[in-house]
């Protein structure tokens, strides 16, 4: 029993190796495609593969996808509450300019 | 101490010998290791809302000062930035195989990759001590001598390089710590303190190093590639 939990956790040596070769090749894509002109796009397609790159690595050489469940809630709650300090703050930098204030 | 010992033996042994890695108040070692990797999970939360201040700050001037952002960060190097990745990737690759070889005990492919990571960890700091000497060559670190040339709003441009040094300092600090670490993760492992049922700190220091990658892979665009449009990426 024991043996067999345990061996469940390995995970195998060419997922690692797909990982990796992702990780790189979207490194040099997301270098190469800051230069193209994409307007305002640019910052979230930036964004957007760092991001898909992260998952990467939190999901297979950080073990998440083969963790516990309780692991994958604590991961989930932490990034909810990194994204409530990022957007609440940022909901009210963005939006300060939009409305006049009378007066002023 | 003999009380303590037969305290162990009575308890949680379900199966054949002790094992001495096994902390009497857990029911097995799966549940040890899954403490562990709940704690430090739980550390790595602390770590994440601590970066992630100097992220919001990033946005929130970045936001207030667009002119300035767009001059500064074009004076980091795209070219390193992106080899330093390429390093910092290939140390979490190395580092991964190494928490795969401590699971199957193979203790020399073990001590190989953490050497592998200790040295990938050393190629992006000294890249990264390289592009500091740029900046202090070029007067580009904010304070008394600050210049930015060719800058349209010097004065906010010092608050590109202040978040600059302030986010890549403290990643580089987590890695000179995890430098450190790692030294005598080494050295325990030639020692061949762990084994294949118990490789618990490996396996929690590769959270760490993985975390320590995942910043950087924030870093990366945020201070490098945004503002490119147009320029030559070699």
């Amino acid at each position: 029993m024991q043996a067999h939990t345990e061996e469940h956790h390995i995970v195998p040596k060419r997922v690692y190796a797909l990982v990796f070769v992702t990780l790189i090749i979207l490194t040099w894509v997301t270098a190469w495609v800051s230069t193209v002109d994409l307007g305002r796009m640019n910052i979230y397609v930036a964004l957007s593969i760092a991001v898909f790159k992260a998952t990467l690595v939190v999901l297979f050489f950080m073990h998440v996808k083969y963790g516990s469940r309780l692991t994958k809630l604590i991961v989930c709650s932490g990034i909810l509450w990194l994204m409530l300090l990022l957007f609440i703050t940022m909901s009210d930098i963005w939006t300060r300019g939009w409305i006049g204030v009378p007066g002023r | 101490m003999a009380s303590h010992t037969s305290a162990i033996e009575g308890h949680g042994q379900h199966e054949g010998s002790h094992d001495p890695n096994l902390k009497h108040h857990f029911e097995n070692a799966e549940q040890q290791k899954e403490t562990a990797t709940l704690g430090m999970w739980a550390f790595l939360l602390t770590e994440l809302m601590f970066f992630g201040g100097l992220f919001l700050a990033y946005f929130v001037y970045r936001h207030w000062y667009p002119v300035a952002f767009i001059d500064a960060s074009n004076k980091t190097d795209v070219l390193v930035g992106a080899i330093n990745t390429t390093v910092l990737i290939c140390s979490s690759l190395t580092m991964a195989l190494g928490v795969h070889y401590a699971s199957k005990g193979n203790r020399k492919l073990l001590v190989m990759f953490l050497v592998l990571t200790l040295l990938l960890g050393g190629i992006f700091l000294g890249v990264k001590g390289y592009e500091y000497h740029d900046k202090w060559v070029h007067h580009e670190i904010p304070g008394e001598h600050f210049e930015c040339h060719g800058c349209r709003d010097a004065g906010h441009a010092s608050l590109f390089f202040s978040l600059y040094f302030g986010m890549t300092g403290l990643h580089a600090s987590h890695m000179i710590i995890g430098f450190g670490v790692l030294l005598v993760l080494i050295w325990q492992a030639w020692k061949g303190k762990f084994t294949a049922k118990w490789y618990t700190p490996i396996e929690i220091f590769g959270l760490y190093w993985h975390f320590v990658d995942i910043v950087w892979i924030f870093l990366f665009p945020l201070l490098y590639l945004i503002d490119r449009v147009g320029k030559p990426l070699l």
